[in-house]
């Protein structure tokens, strides 16, 4: 970072944390930045002349008399079509060799949109994973996370899904992100020859933790010039928000702030709400939508970050290995999308509804007869038939492997229906039975 | 003079100013930075320092920056006009507003100043009045609209002018009045009031006993809520609290909705937006949106504003009740309002009470809770306002402070249990842990009895009977097997299960099944109650499923069917069939 003539240079820190350091100054902006011995920081408290300072690069080896610079303005990024095709760090710098963008500069998290300016999103994005299409239909301006275990292929699903969407950009905010996770979603979208309407912002396991608290909102400021000033369809990418969470704690905690639960700072909700509400669909066509990774540990959903998103999100989707088919699928119990109901039914097949919830249940049916087997019960021949039906539809629909249209999705609902069942024990609507039930 | 004061330090929106005069708790204060208005209330004082929550970002405030105090608390405007709009939390009409994005100090006005309103007095010259009496009325959505004496007038009055009927804007004179001193007072239609103060212009408060329909079978057959009652909605994440609250919200018979979105997503206030101006009032035949005040502080917009939102609904509630209305207020979610309380306490460094929120929250709760009754008004009409919140518990356990204090102050508790939603029996609120205070009061047992029939509450405590009853046979045979226990067992189960499948389960985005009015509820659980009575024959267990579930498949087709329609009929002919194969005579 240059420093420009006027700008006063302070040497005389007071206080240094991990994360933080203190100095006294004047005139300073809440909020604002400053370099402090060459890193990036950020003005998060003002006590008359004392100012407080989150060091985004750590505080490691800075002494008491390091230069301090301040920037007189909050974060920002230049915005223009040049952004695509582009790779950036946190600080929304270039790290794939080419030129700086030019662009209008805009301050990162932005003020929020207006409600009433908001449309309802109504477009269904289609994936042709059955798990998600089927049973957590997805739409754009809708906002859901993957929730899995470490261990699971989110990555993998996450940039499928990106690829197979069709929208106009791709936005992949990546926070501690490994090399090796990040040479992949690289390498993917390179061989799709999607590059050029992706765009990146990562800070990976290599850089500083604090780092990771500008990348979504970098993300998403360049994902709001493409939705709002270009109306294009926008898919935001956030992996990993735990980590994202995380980097919030160490800042808050460096503060003193009481923390609540999980040791998370009590304001955990809103800096998270603050983030995923950037998902919009606008009247004029552009929208953004973001699928976020959050990483659960030991399948914990009630551990505060996963719980507050999934307060603040529309639906989750969990990944679950299926041992008895002994493949990943996505998990219909604790999976959900809560703007399905805004295209099921309506952008797609009248049945969709019915089939969904009835396969879900009888899938329910089916984990009821797998207690009773392991508490060592008999079956019913019902028990049996539920059993067979769950095999078949975790293979055939719910698989993460599964790529077909919703039409066929639906169809293969009802031949599992009755090769399973009779048309008593399934409780559909009259009308769609007569409609759709197979004839031989 | 004004108090004027200096930003001092900034931490987050709490901002400290040192202040040049007299301040008091809660007063409004504008922070000027670099010309724009922001916002702020006070929230402590300690000597010369106000304390103050900004209700905006703070962004590039500076030390030094100037403040003026307002020397008033936040208040609402109250007047016609107010149904159908949409206020972001401090009462700012949110399409009033220019641009797709909320600008900074950008503050709106609630209420048209230029359009003229068709007055009718219903007093006289001579009539002696005190606050919230009725001057007159002006009709606001093919409703009456009561001009009142504004409740902050405390002294009581004599009406010197009175306006003869006619066109007038909301702060053209309407009335004079005369004070117990001589001293005359104009009024318009026009009033404000702080919003943290309850509006008590009325003449009693008693116990609310009428039934409020909502068309939620498992609401109001099961723990039916009443005109003036409270009731509060906790559950997990995903597990319906918001499509509860909107079915309520579009069904119930109510003559006012208030809906305070508080920190909730933006989508589904868009989801009000979109679909009220479009849904109809089965009742009115009028559109949904003309009943409707949507207060609109969504998890994005700035946190203080998210506290003042739910009480901005209230007052607005309290001046609809006032006019003789019934008001339905609908609050989600309260945790988002108690989590902007800890926010701010712990930026204040209060001492924290269980899981870091401020000690006073049960009394700030209960205090808010106490707002909602049914009241009779000064010239003995009724109003009333319903209150119901939802209350998202962290990590979906229900020991936590939000939930324990709110359940100390709402009458009925509606339980939603992640298992039901789970296996997708909606509405996921649990039928055991739930309850209705309003079931004991003996005064609503006799309104039931007339206005649904004799006995009402006894087959509602039986249906839970068996619900309850269901539910250990469940257990028992989970424990047992299947054939470890007599196939008493599984009718029992099954037959518990109809009540759960017909009565409770209900489908918020059928379009017949979705509303069930008190008639049709009425029928079904008669219906139901006397297959539960009844005796059948079985060989053995698999045979008991396998004809309940028969039973099941045909009622659903019957909720799914316009009431007393040939295809209900059909399907109930059929369904009577079925009962018949098995019945013992
Ligand atoms: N009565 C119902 N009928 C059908 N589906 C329902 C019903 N109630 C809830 N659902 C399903 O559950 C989803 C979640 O419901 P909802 O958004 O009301 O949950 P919530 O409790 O408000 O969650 P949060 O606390 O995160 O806001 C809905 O999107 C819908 O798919
Ligand atoms: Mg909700």
């Amino acid at each position: 970072m240059e420093t420009k003539a006027f700008q006063k240079i302070y040497t005389k820190i007071t206080q240094i944390t991990k994360a933080t350091c203190s100095l006294h100054a004047t005139g300073i902006g809440y909020n604002e930045l400053a370099v402090v011995h060459g890193r990036l920081a950020q003005v998060v408290k003002i006590l008359e002349d004392e100012v407080t300072l989150q060091v985004f690069g750590g505080t490691e080896g800075i002494p008491t008399n390091a230069e301090v610079v301040f920037m007189g303005k909050p974060p920002s990024l230049k915005v223009s079509d040049d952004l695509a095709g582009r790779f950036f760090n946190a600080y929304g710098e270039p790290i794939d060799g080419g030129p700086p963008v030019e662009g209008e500069e805009r301050e990162i998290g932005g003020p929020s949109v207006n409600p009433v300016r908001r449309k309802q999103p109504s477009e269904l994005i289609a994936t042709g994973i059955a798990g998600i299409d089927l049973n957590n239909t997805l739409v754009s301006g809708q906002k859901i996370p993957f929730f899995a275990d470490p261990d699971q292929p989110f990555n993998q699903v996450m940039a499928m899904v990106a690829l197979r969407a069709k929208t106009d950009k791709i936005i992949l905010g990546g926070m501690g992100l490994t090399n090796d996770d990040y040479l992949f979603y690289k390498n993917v979208f390179d061989n799709a020859g999607a590059l050029d309407r992706i765009i990146s912002f990562v800070n990976t396991t290599e850089d500083a933790p604090v780092e990771r608290l500008l990348v979504p909102e970098m993300a998403l400021t360049a994902a709001e010039y493409f939705a709002v000033d270009r109306n294009q369809t926008v898919l935001v990418l956030l992996t990993d928000m735990t980590l994202y969470a995380d980097a919030l704690s160490i800042v808050s905690n460096r503060m003193d702030q009481i923390p609540s639960k999980d040791s998370m700072p009590g304001s955990l909700y809103s800096d998270l709400a603050k983030i995923y509400e950037k998902a919009v669909q606008f009247p004029d066509g552009g929208s953004i939508t973001i699928i976020a990774v959050t990483t659960l540990s030991g399948g914990d959903i009630t551990h505060a970050i996963p719980d507050n998103t999934g307060y603040i999100t529309e639906g989750q989707l969990f990944l679950r290995k299926d041992t008895d088919i002994g493949k990943v699928i996505v998990d219909p119990f604790r999976s959900l999308s809560r703007l399905k109901q805004l295209v099921i039914g309506k952008k797609t097949r009248e049945d969709h509804p019915q089939v969904m919830n009835t396969a879900v249940r009888l899938f329910a049916d089916a984990a009821n007869a797998k207690t009773k087997l392991e508490n060592g019960f008999d079956l019913t021949d019902y028990d049996e038939r539920s059993l067979r039906f769950a095999k078949d539809y975790s293979n055939k629909l719910l698989a993460i492997d599964v790529n077909i249209d919703i039409n066929e999705m639906l169809d293969t609902g009802w031949q599992l229906f009755k090769k399973h069942f009779r048309v008593e024990e399934v409780g559909i609507k009259k009308e769609l039975v007569d409609k759709y039930w197979p004839k031989d | 003079m004004a108090t004027k004061g200096r930003v001092k330090g900034i931490i987050a929106n709490l901002v400290i100013v040192e202040a040049d005069g007299p301040v008091s708790q809660n007063e409004i204060c504008f922070i000027n930075l670099k010309g724009v208005d922001l916002m702020a209330e006070v929230i402590k004082v300690y000597g010369n320092n106000a304390y103050v929550q900004v209700f905006e970002s703070t962004r590039g405030l500076r030390v030094g920056d100037e403040v003026r105090f307002e020397g008033h608390m936040l208040e609402v405007q109250l007047g016609p006009g107010l149904l159908s709009k949409n206020y972001d939390g401090l009462e700012n009409d949110l399409n009033a507003m220019k641009g797709v994005f909320l600008n900074r100090g950008e503050y709106t006005a609630p209420l048209d100043e230029k359009k003229l309103w068709e007055f009718k007095p219903t007093a006289k010259a001579g009539d002696s009045v005190t606050a919230g009496d009725w001057l007159g009325e002006v009709e606001e959505n093919n409703m009456p609209h009561r001009i009142m004496v504004p409740f902050s007038f405390s002294d009581k009055y004599t009406i010197k002018i009175i306006v003869g009927e006619g066109k007038y804007t909301i702060k053209d004179t309407v009335a004079v009045l005369t004070d117990s001193k001589g001293k005359e007072i104009p009024v318009t239609m026009v009033q404000k009031w702080p919003v943290k103060i309850p509006i008590k212009a009325y003449k009693e408060k008693p116990r609310p006993f009428k039934l409020l329909e909502t068309g939620v079978r498992t609401i109001d057959t099961l723990n039916p809520v009443v005109e003036g009652g409270t009731g509060f909605i906790p559950g997990p994440f995903g597990c319906g609290k918001t499509v509860l609250q909107h079915a309520i919200s579009k069904q119930a018979e109510a003559d006012i909705v208030v809906v305070a979105a508080c920190g909730e997503r933006a989508n589904e206030v868009v989801e009000l937006f979109t679909e009220f101006p479009e849904l109809e009032d089965p009742r009115t035949g009028r559109k949904l949106m003309e009943r409707t005040i949507i207060i609109a502080n969504t998890s994005n917009m700035p946190v203080a504003a998210r506290e003042a939102s739910v009480y901005t609904a209230m007052t607005i509630s309290e001046y609809y009740r006032n006019m003789g209305l019934r008001v339905l207020m609908l609050a989600d979610s309260t945790s988002r309002w108690a989590q902007a309380l800890r926010e701010m306490s712990n930026r204040l460094e209060e001492l924290p009470g269980p899981d870091a929120f401020p000690m006073d929250l049960p009394a700030i709760i209960s205090n808010f809770y106490s707002r909602a009754g049914y009241t009779i008004l000064n010239n003995g009409e009724s109003g009333s306002i319903t209150f119901i919140g939802t209350v998202s518990p962290a990590g979906g356990n229900l020991k936590e402070p939000v939930t324990e204090s709110t359940k100390k102050a709402a009458r009925c508790f509606y339980a939603l249990a992640q298992q039901r939603a789970d296996s997708k029996r909606y509405p996921a609120i649990d039928p055991i842990d739930s309850y209705s205070k309003y079931l004991e009061y003996p005064e609503f047992a006799e309104y039931v009895s007339n206005k649904i029939e004799e006995g009402w509450i006894d087959k509602v405590n039986e249906a839970k009977n068996l619900l309850l009853r269901g539910k250990e046979v469940y257990e028992q045979i989970n424990i047992l097997g299947d054939d470890g226990v007599p196939i008493d067992y599984h009718v029992t189960f099954w037959k518990s299960e109809i009540i759960d499948f017909i009565i409770l389960q209900q489908d918020a985005f059928d379009r017949i099944d979705q509303s069930t009015p008190i008639e049709r509820q009425k029928y079904m659980l008669n219906h139901v109650l006397d297959v539960c009575k009844t005796d059948f024959e079985f060989e053995n267990f698999n045979e008991v499923s396998m004809f309940f579930k028969r039973i099941i498949n045909q009622y659903k087709q019957m909720n799914y069917s316009e009431f007393k329609s040939e295809k209900f009929n059909n399907f109930e002919k059929e369904l009577n069939n079925i009962i018949a194969e098995r019945k013992i005579a």
